[in-house]
C-alpha cells in the first residue's frame, strides 16, 4: 500500500519516440526518450502505456521494459502485436508522443560475482530478460540464456542476447535450437545453476519452476496477469501466494516461485 | 474562484473526489499527483473481517469500460485503523471511508470503529457492491433493506454518511428518498452496472465469478440518467460517478444535479 522507498519514483509523462524498429510482422522495439535520467530503472520492472484513438484498448497496456540506455535517457520496450493496442502501439512514428507511467513494479533478486544463472524465456517474455542479463553479466555472474518459442519466427533478438549470454534454443516444431519445449532443452537436465529466472507463457514458467524445485535451484518468474491500474489501487491483476492474494503490479511482477501457490 | 461545498458535516475545497476502489488508500498516487488538491478522497472498501476477495481472473477489459469482480477484498476495519490511517491522516482532504458488510451488525460494528477516528470526517456506506455473495448489493436493492441498514448505522455513526447507491434497480430515486428519510446527509451514484463478458475462443465467462461490475464511460450516459432522476427526488447533495474522464465529463454530471463528483 504505502510508498516503497527502495523503488525509483514513478512518473506519468508524454516520452517521444526515438525509434520503433520492426523485428519481424510480429514484433517491434520501441525506445522513447525520457526527459530525465533513466539510470535508476531496475531490470523486470514494467511500463504502462496510453493507447490513444481505439474504443477498444480503455486500459494502458503493460510492457516489459527490454533496455535501458542512460546516455541518451532513453529505454525500449519489445512489443508484440496480439490486439488492437500493440498493433496501434507497433505503428507509432519517430517523433511521436506516447503517455507512459513508469517505471513499475519489482526488480528481480540480483545474483552476485561468481555465481551461474539460467535464464528461461517464452515469446515476447524474454523483453525484461535482456536488461537483467545485462545487469548480471555487469556483477560478474555466469549468465546463460535459453529462448523458447513455437517457430523459428518467435526467436528473437539473439544477437543482442549474446553480447550478455551464452544461446540456447528451443523450439516446439524444431525449426530451430533443438526441438520440443524450454523444459525438454538438454541445457535443463542435471543443472548446476545457482539461480533460474524465467518470463513467458504461464504453463512453461510453471513447467521450468516444477525443474528447478526438483533440482533445488532458486527461481524467480515475472508474471504478466491481465492489469488495470499498474500501480496496486484497484487489486485487479492478483495472484495467490503463501500471504494470500497479491497484486502482480506492485508485489511483483516478479516473484520467487516458493510463495506462488501454482497447484 | 469559489469551488467549495458542502455535504452534511463535509466542507470540500472542491467538488472532486475519488471513486472507492480506484484509488487505493491514497499512497499509491503520491508519485503521480498532490493528493492535498482534491476536495476528497474514498478510500478502499472496508469490511469488519479480512476478506481476499474474489479468484483471479477479476477484471476484464470490455469497449470503453472494463468489468471488475474484487469483491471487497480487504485487510479488514481493525488493520485499517491501525496500519493504514496513521500513514494517511495528515492528508489535507476529505479522506471519507467506503464500509461494507454481510450483515447490517457488521456495518454498525464497522461504522463504530471509524467513527473514533479523528481524521476520517465521512463514511461512505457501499449498499452497492454488485460482486460479493452475500450483503453488499442485496442491501441497496429494495427500500426497506437499505433503510434498515442506513438506519442501524446512523444510530452509531455521528459524523457525515453519504450512501452508494446501485443502478441495478427499477426506481434508483425511490432508493434515494428512503435513504435521506432515516438520515443519509447525501448519495453518491452509481456504483458499477451488473454485466458479463464471454470469451468466445473458450466459449466460457472471462471473470471467475462469471458476472462483474461494468465501469467506464461505456456507463457515463446511465450515470447521467440515475443523476437527474434522483435530484428530482431528493433535497441531499448527490455526488455523482460514472465514466468520468475529464472536466467536460464532470461538468455533465453538474449539470444532471450533482453537487460533487468522481
Amino acid at each position: 500500500m504505502s510508498a516503497n522507498h527502495n523503488q525509483p519514483k514513478k512518473r506519468s509523462e508524454l516520452l517521444k519516440v526515438l525509434q520503433n524498429r520492426k523485428i519481424n510482422k510480429d514484433y517491434y522495439v520501441l525506445e522513447v526518450e525520457s526527459p530525465a535520467s533513466t539510470a535508476d530503472i531496475l531490470p523486470g520492472q514494467f511500463v504502462e502505456i496510453l493507447v490513444k484513438d481505439t474504443r477498444n484498448a480503455f486500459l494502458r497496456r503493460p510492457i516489459s521494459i527490454y533496455n535501458v540506455n542512460t546516455d541518451r535517457n532513453s529505454f525500449e520496450l519489445l512489443i508484440q502485436i496480439v490486439g488492437e493496442g500493440t498493433q496501434l502501439l507497433s505503428e507509432l512514428k519517430v517523433g511521436d508522443s506516447v503517455d507512459i507511467m513508469y517505471p513499475l513494479g519489482k526488480t528481480f533478486t540480483l545474483e552476485t560475482k561468481g555465481k551461474k544463472a539460467l535464464l528461461v524465456g517464452g515469446g515476447v517474455g524474454v523483453a525484461p530478460l535482456l536488461f537483467l542479463s545485462r545487469k548480471l553479466k555487469d556483477n560478474g555472474v555466469d549468465v546463460h540464456i535459453l529462448l523458447g518459442g513455437r517457430g523459428s519466427d518467435n526467436i528473437i533478438e539473439v544477437d543482442n542476447f549474446e553480447n550478455y549470454a551464452s544461446i540456447y534454443i528451443s523450439t516446439d516444431d524444431g525449426s530451430k535450437g533443438e526441438k520440443g519445449f524450454v523444459t525438454q532443452h538438454s541445457v535443463m537436465q542435471n543443472m548446476d545453476f545457482d539461480m533460474i529466472y524465467s518470463c513467458g507463457p504461464d504453463p512453461m514458467m510453471r513447467a521450468v519452476a516444477k525443474l528447478a524445485n526438483e533440482q533445488n535451484i532458486n527461481c524467480e518468474v515475472s508474471l504478466e496477469n491481465m492489469m488495470a491500474c499498474g500501480i496496486g489501487a484497484c487489486l485487479c491483476c492478483v495472484t495467490e501466494t503463501t500471504s494470500g492474494h497479491q497484486c502482480v503490479c506492485t508485489d511483483g511482477p516478479v516473484f520467487n516461485t516458493k510463495v506462488l501457490k501454482w497447484n | 474562484m469559489n469551488t467549495s461545498i458542502k455535504i452534511g458535516g463535509l466542507d470540500l475545497k472542491n467538488p472532486v473526489m475519488t471513486a472507492s476502489g480506484t484509488f487505493g488508500y491514497g499512497p499509491e498516487f503520491e508519485d503521480f499527483i498532490d493528493i492535498n488538491r482534491l476536495g476528497g478522497i474514498v478510500v478502499k472498501g472496508t469490511t469488519l473481517n479480512h476478506r481476499e476477495g474474489n479468484a483471479y481472473p477479476r477484471m476484464a477489459e470490455t469497449p470503453s469500460g472494463m468489468l471488475n469482480a474484487v469483491g471487497l477484498q480487504n485487510k479488514g476495519v481493525a488493520q485499517f485503523c491501525n496500519d493504514i490511517y496513521p500513514n494517511i491522516k495528515h492528508y489535507n482532504t476529505n479522506i471519507l471511508v467506503n464500509v461494507s458488510g454481510s450483515t447490517v451488525d457488521e456495518y454498525v460494528e464497522t461504522a463504530r470503529m471509524i467513527n473514533d477516528l479523528e481524521h476520517i470526517p465521512g463514511i461512505e456506506l457501499n449498499i452497492s457492491c454488485p460482486n460479493v455473495k452475500e450483503g453488499g448489493m442485496a442491501f441497496g436493492t429494495s427500500c426497506p433493506s437499505a433503510v434498515a441498514v442506513t438506519h442501524a448505522v446512523r444510530e452509531v455513526y455521528k459524523k457525515t454518511m453519504i450512501v452508494k447507491l446501485s443502478p441495478n434497480v427499477t426506481n434508483i430515486a425511490e432508493i434515494a428518498k428512503a435513504v435521506e428519510s432515516v438520515g443519509a446527509d447525501g448519495v453518491s451514484l452509481i456504483n458499477t452496472m451488473l454485466a458479463m463478458a464471454i470469451n468466445a475462443e473458450t466459449r466460457k465467462s472471462v471473470l471467475s465469478t462469471i458476472t462483474g461490475g461494468l465501469s467506464g464511460p461505456a456507463i457515463k450516459p446511465i450515470a447521467l440518467r440515475m443523476v437527474w432522476q434522483v435530484a428530482q427526488e431528493v433535497k441531499i447533495p448527490i455526488v455523482g460517478m460514472g465514466g468520468i474522464m475529464n472536466a467536460t465529463d464532470a461538468i455533465e454530471f453538474l449539470l444532471a444535479g450533482a453537487s460533487a463528483i468522481r
